[in-house]
């Protein structure tokens, strides 16, 4: 699937680089097409968040990005606002907001959010991630799996045709976690174009279509899960050995052990 | 209370402020009965037309009028910068307009002619408000502004001791830290004349916000995701908070805790939604100063008149603390 129909969101030699010359991204190729669940891989600082928000239009970079075949840069903020949907990392509010009136702020692209066709929108994103029973509560008193679901719900009000989600699983517990992937999923299944940066190594060969590994900011594998999880670029990407767990069509990798000591042996 | 709709409260609010500046003209140091002031002026005879014209009214729309700038300022500030402590005076804009009036004081400019003073004031807005701007102007993220305003607003305050060090004798000393207290006995209809058109422009820019600033609560990524204009929407609010605030200030001195207190009384009314927020925090703005400058007045027997600026500090900063303690579990999660 992935490769062969046109791609949604596609990024050419994406770098970028720090103002003390420091490689953040360095010629990254990247694409992402309608239906696909992508998982973005690698170590801590490897360049995943730079990644996404590169491909978000929220960091400036080198190279060439293009949305539907349009470049990036000849859409207005709102064009692509209601292309694209990000999903930062943290799920941070700010202040006391009302779960309805959080996830109605992903309606802002199309207008302010305050229309009965946008209230249906918001009720049903709100259905879709099982938060229907939170829309009243105040989303600073929400536990860390209810607010990354009404967040996840935030994103999709924009009914985006892309979501770009940073690190969506953080700080989640493992049915959250799997309660997020299912969604994403479900989501991929309609249409949508899904990147999402993952730290778990089972869940991202588990649910994702394809993987892009990254390695000091270099893309060093891009591909179904089974070709990208292998020894080798494990070992150069995160320095960990990984056991092999193998269930039906699935193999999963479990971090073992450290495959280069991160200090000399005593 | 948390029940009533926006728009509800928005009217009983406006309501309140429409009696406070009913009462607002009724009050004063002349002893006469509102019954005569009104029936005298509409009848056209001098003294009544006279203090409710020339004297009361100007005093009453100012009182409004810088309110509502600083309550809305205040609501805007904190959320562009996303913090409920933030207030109008912590970008430089209030400090920039004090040291334009203080100096306009020390160098005896602001006798020259009326307006010197407020004019001086408005100078001093601009400046430290480009000050700021040419320190944080490239970088987008907040705390840069914050920093920016921090060391202007330093900047002037030692310049304003600077002056008040240098000053010549006790009189101008005296006529200078009395007018940094606040204050808005005495003014005429030709301060409303030059503040009103700023605090208007101000007032709309800073209304217009509203959509930009709710995308901020879930920071500055995602607004920018949402397709918002972080840099355009920071210059509003600097460009608006500066017109409206440097105006207030320029000829009511500095008037502390309004533009605090007033967006945090009127959060949970608002749902917490900063947009929501903008016009409730200027009606309360204009409300709670009405309300002090009334006690000012009413307070008054005989001997200087107690400073505006003072009364809102000495009630504001008790009743803010109050507020934080009470919601201290929302506010800080």
């Amino acid at each position: 699937m992935s490769g062969t129909t046109s791609a949604r969101l596609e990024g050419r030699q994406l770098s970028v680089q720090t103002d003390d010359g420091r490689r953040l991204l360095d010629a990254v190729d990247f694409r992402l097409g309608a239906g696909e669940l992508t998982g973005i891989i690698g170590a801590n600082g490897a360049g995943k968040s730079t990644l996404l928000k590169c491909l978000a239009g929220l960091q400036a970079a080198d190279g060439e990005l293009l949305l539907d075949g349009q470049p990036m840069a000849t859409l207005s903020a709102a064009q692509r606002a209601q292309r694209l949907a990000y999903l930062a990392q943290g799920h941070r509010v700010h202040w006391p907001l009302a779960v309805h009136d959080v996830v109605a702020l992903g309606r802002l692209p199309h207008g302010d959010g305050r229309s009965a066709h946008d209230a249906a929108i918001v009720d049903r994103m709100l259905a879709a991630t099982a938060s229907s029973a939170l829309a009243q509560r105040n989303v600073l008193t929400l536990s860390g799996g209810e607010r990354a679901r009404v967040m996840l719900a935030r994103a999709l009000a924009s009914e985006p045709a892309i979501l770009l989600a940073d690190e969506p699983l953080a700080a989640l517990d493992p049915a959250h976690q799997l309660s997020i992937m299912q969604l994403l999923t479900r989501e991929a299944a309609n249409g949508l174009a899904v990147a999402v940066v993952l730290h778990d190594l089972v869940l991202a060969a588990r649910f994702c279509h394809r993987l892009v590994l990254l390695h000091q900011g270099k893309l060093i594998a891009d591909g179904p899960p089974a070709t990208v999880l292998n020894d080798a670029l494990l070992a150069q990407a995160f320095g960990i050995r990984v056991v092999h767990l193998e269930h039906e069509q699935y193999r999963l990798p479990i971090p073992w052990q450290l495959s280069t000591p991160p200090c000399p042996a005593p | 209370m948390k029940h009533l709709s926006p728009r509800r409260s928005a009217s009983l609010l406006f309501a309140a402020a429409l009696l406070l500046s009913l009462l607002s003209l009724m009050t004063g140091y002349v002893d006469l009965s509102p019954w005569r002031l009104f029936s005298g002026t509409l009848a056209g005879e001098q003294i009544p037309q006279r203090i409710l014209l020339d004297i009361r009214l100007p005093r009453t729309l100012l009182c409004l009028a810088v309110g509502a700038a600083l309550g809305l300022a205040g609501a805007a500030m904190q959320g562009l910068l996303r913090n409920p402590l933030a207030e109008p005076g912590l970008l430089g804009i209030s400090s920039g307009a004090a040291l334009g009036a203080v100096l306009a004081l020390y160098t005896g400019f602001a006798d020259r002619f009326y307006l010197a003073l407020p004019l001086a004031g408005g100078v001093g807005t601009a400046a430290a408000v480009g000050f700021v701007f040419a320190l944080a102007g490239r970088h987008t993220a907040s705390t840069t502004l914050i920093l920016a305003g921090v060391a202007v607003s330093s900047l002037c305050g030692a310049l304003i001791s600077l002056v008040l060090n240098w000053s010549p004798n006790p009189s101008a000393l005296s006529e200078i830290v009395f007018w940094m207290m606040g204050s808005l006995a005495d003014r005429s209809s030709d301060d409303v004349v030059i503040a009103l058109p700023f605090i208007v422009v101000g007032s709309a820019l800073l209304l217009s916000c509203g959509r930009g600033l709710r995308a901020l609560s879930l920071g500055e990524e995602t607004a920018q995701s949402l397709g918002i204009d972080l840099r355009r929407l920071r210059r509003q609010v600097l460009l608006g908070s500066a017109a409206a605030v440097g105006a207030a200030v320029s000829v009511s001195g500095a008037i502390g805790f309004i533009g605090l207190v007033a967006p945090h009384l009127m959060r949970p009314l608002a749902g917490g939604d900063p947009g929501r927020l903008l016009p409730l925090a200027a009606l309360a703005g204009a409300i709670l100063l009405t309300l002090a400058d009334l006690g000012v007045r009413l307070l008054h027997s005989g001997g200087p008149e107690l400073k505006l600026g003072v009364l809102t500090a000495l009630v504001g900063a008790p009743f803010f603390l109050y507020l934080i303690v009470r919601t201290r579990k929302e506010m800080l999660p």
